[in-house]
């Protein structure tokens, strides 16, 4: 039995009077790859930028219920967002790397939590490339700009950079998007890897994604969660009827 | 399928050209304006005349006292209207939120840039030297000292007629910074403080820097303003004052003195001479100086520009 690591329970989001998520109660456990499936504009990312409370960015946004990440409710007044960020990192949609070299991408994050000696932060990029699988492409040109990578490469960047704070848990929202196929597979076999130590939840829009990377998969419809359980059941039994058509592409 | 031209597209052809008459002419009011500056001055300008003090009534001699005067102004305009301008910039763009009140504020910047240089000046006078410098002056009881006009009244008078270029330029190098990597850098567990500083400013940096070059080209050339505030007609002795800690003394720029203003020169060289057929060549030197000071200033907002932008990986 897998331990729980982020609760919700009755979560709601209200952008000014607008309701874009409606009592959300889900567990996503430990170690595993959790996917959020769902048409354009039915809360997933939304969902996601919650647990890391990217939310507080944007004005007029109003949350309701509870959010628990190893029990803590992180939208408690006393709780330090910023803390909560190191645990919790983030890959966007679109590589959102630094215009600086590939080093200082990797060693940003570190360097903040105030790590300064040099070997140490060279031994951060070092595992961090390495658990990326980007380290063979990258290690004769970490001096050179992050942004001479390719597209593939730069979003595998970003997944080093988020790993190299040593986060528990790590949000993607739609990290292969923009990629071609090949890129795409090498990103989804290192999702595969990283859930051995890393609690992993992914937006994507492409189906045949989430069934082939997560363990867990939710089906979001109009700021509801619709359905959520294990991938295989989703993909071949679902309960609700609406996941089932949505899943088979009878969705309008 | 018909693929030969049957008709001239006559009406595109004369836009085209007429574009290219006015191109053209543009150029050429360039170059003859340049060219008769610098084919008139090129004789006068070396190291005596750009060293020397002027001499004789101004029929001979340099240009040095105004060249340093014009320097002294500028660096410590930049030393005031910089710091200003880049923390307000920051301010408005990354912590003030948009409120009607930051709109107004953001406007009056702009129209700010608008305001006639003379106006400046004339604030200048009345809130620097009568104000500020009279109060310093009663409140210190050292007689007449910042109560007049001088260097450092002039410097904080073109430091707010500048104000806005800085601010502006500052704001749109700040704009310019993805909204994307403002989050990379949250979602890193960077406070905004630590975004600020190590995610926006450095890719803001090449335009702030243009800005104050901008604001330094426009500074030193500016003429109207100082009138008001210590630009001299001719003085024999450089703004200098001796600065002694125990028996070491260095020469620093004395901010309570008057000052000769390279454009101020030029214009006094142009009406007020006593022999125009004297001080006509030394007036050529002098405009080639300063324009080659302001394109000289230009270059390394291009050249400064270029290695920044090189660093973050642009080009």
């Amino acid at each position: 039995m897998k331990k729980t690591k982020i609760k919700t329970k009755d979560l709601s989001l209200f952008y000014g009077e607008k309701k874009a998520l409606s009592n959300i109660s889900m567990e996503i456990f430990e170690k595993e790859v959790t996917a959020f499936i769902g048409p354009s504009g039915c809360g997933k990312s939304t969902f996601l930028r919650i647990i890391n409370r990217m939310n507080d960015l944007i004005d007029n946004v109003t949350i309701t219920g509870k959010i628990l990440v190893d029990g803590i409710n992180i939208y408690d007044k006393n709780l330090d967002v910023v803390n909560l960020r190191k645990r919790i990192g983030m890959v966007f949609q679109k590589s959102n790397l630094f215009p600086k070299t590939i080093y200082e991408n990797i060693v940003y994050g570190p360097k903040i939590n105030g790590i300064k000696n040099k070997n140490e932060l060279s031994e951060i990029v070092e595992t961090t490339l390495k658990q990326a699988a980007i380290w063979n492409e990258v290690k004769d040109r970490l001096n050179e700009s992050a942004l001479s990578l390719s597209g593939g490469q730069q979003q595998r960047l970003c997944i080093a950079r988020a790993l190299a704070v040593k986060p528990e848990i790590v949000l993607m929202d739609e990290p292969a998007s923009a990629l071609d196929p090949l890129s795409t597979a090498k990103i989804e076999e290192l999702i595969h890897q990283l859930k051995k130590e890393y609690t992993i939840v992914i937006v994507t829009h492409n189906m045949q994604q989430a069934a082939r990377v997560s363990d867990k998969t939710a089906f979001f419809y109009l700021g509801e969660l619709i359905e959520l359980g294990n991938t295989t059941t989703i993909f071949t039994n679902p309960i609700v009827k609406q996941t089932e058509d949505y899943i088979t592409g009878r969705f309008g | 399928m018909e693929l030969t031209k049957h008709k001239k597209d006559i009406k595109g052809f004369t836009f085209i050209l007429s574009l290219k008459i006015i191109f053209f002419f543009i150029v050429l009011i360039l170059f003859l304006l340049l060219g008769k500056i610098v084919f008139e001055g090129i004789g006068i300008v070396n190291l005596e005349f750009i060293f020397e003090a002027p001499k004789n009534n101004m029929t001979e001699g340099g240009i040095w006292p105004a060249i340093f005067g014009t320097l002294a102004v500028t660096i410590i305009m930049v030393l005031i209207a910089v710091p200003i301008g880049v923390f307000s910039a920051i301010y408005i763009n990354e912590y003030a939120k948009d409120t009607f009140l930051t709109r107004i504020i953001r406007t009056a910047v702009n129209n700010l840039a608008g305001v006639p240089s003379i106006v400046f000046g004339l604030f200048g006078f009345g809130f620097f030297i009568l104000f500020i410098g009279k109060g310093i002056d009663s409140v210190l009881e050292t007689g007449l000292f910042l109560g007049q006009p001088c260097l450092l009244w002039a410097s904080a008078t073109l430091a707010v007629l500048v104000l806005p270029i800085v601010i502006v330029s500052t704001l749109e190098a700040l704009n310019s910074v993805p909204k994307s990597n403002r989050d990379a850098s949250l979602g890193l567990g960077a406070t905004k403080w630590q975004t600020i500083k190590n995610a926006v400013l450095p890719q803001a940096s090449p335009g702030i820097l243009t800005g104050t070059i901008l604001a330094i080209s426009r500074g030193a050339g500016e003429t109207a303003p100082i009138l008001f505030l210590g630009a001299a007609f001719f003085l024999p002795n450089l703004p200098v004052v001796d600065l002694c800690i125990g028996d070491y003394c260095i020469p620093m720029i004395n901010p309570a003195d008057q000052f000769m203003y390279l454009a101020y020169h030029i214009f006094i060289l142009t009406t007020q001479s006593s022999n125009p057929t004297l001080t006509q060549p030394i007036q050529y030197g002098a405009t080639l100086v300063l324009i080659t000071i302001t394109f000289l200033l230009n270059i390394t907002a291009i050249i400064f520009r270029y290695r920044f932008r090189k660093t973050l990986g642009k080009i």
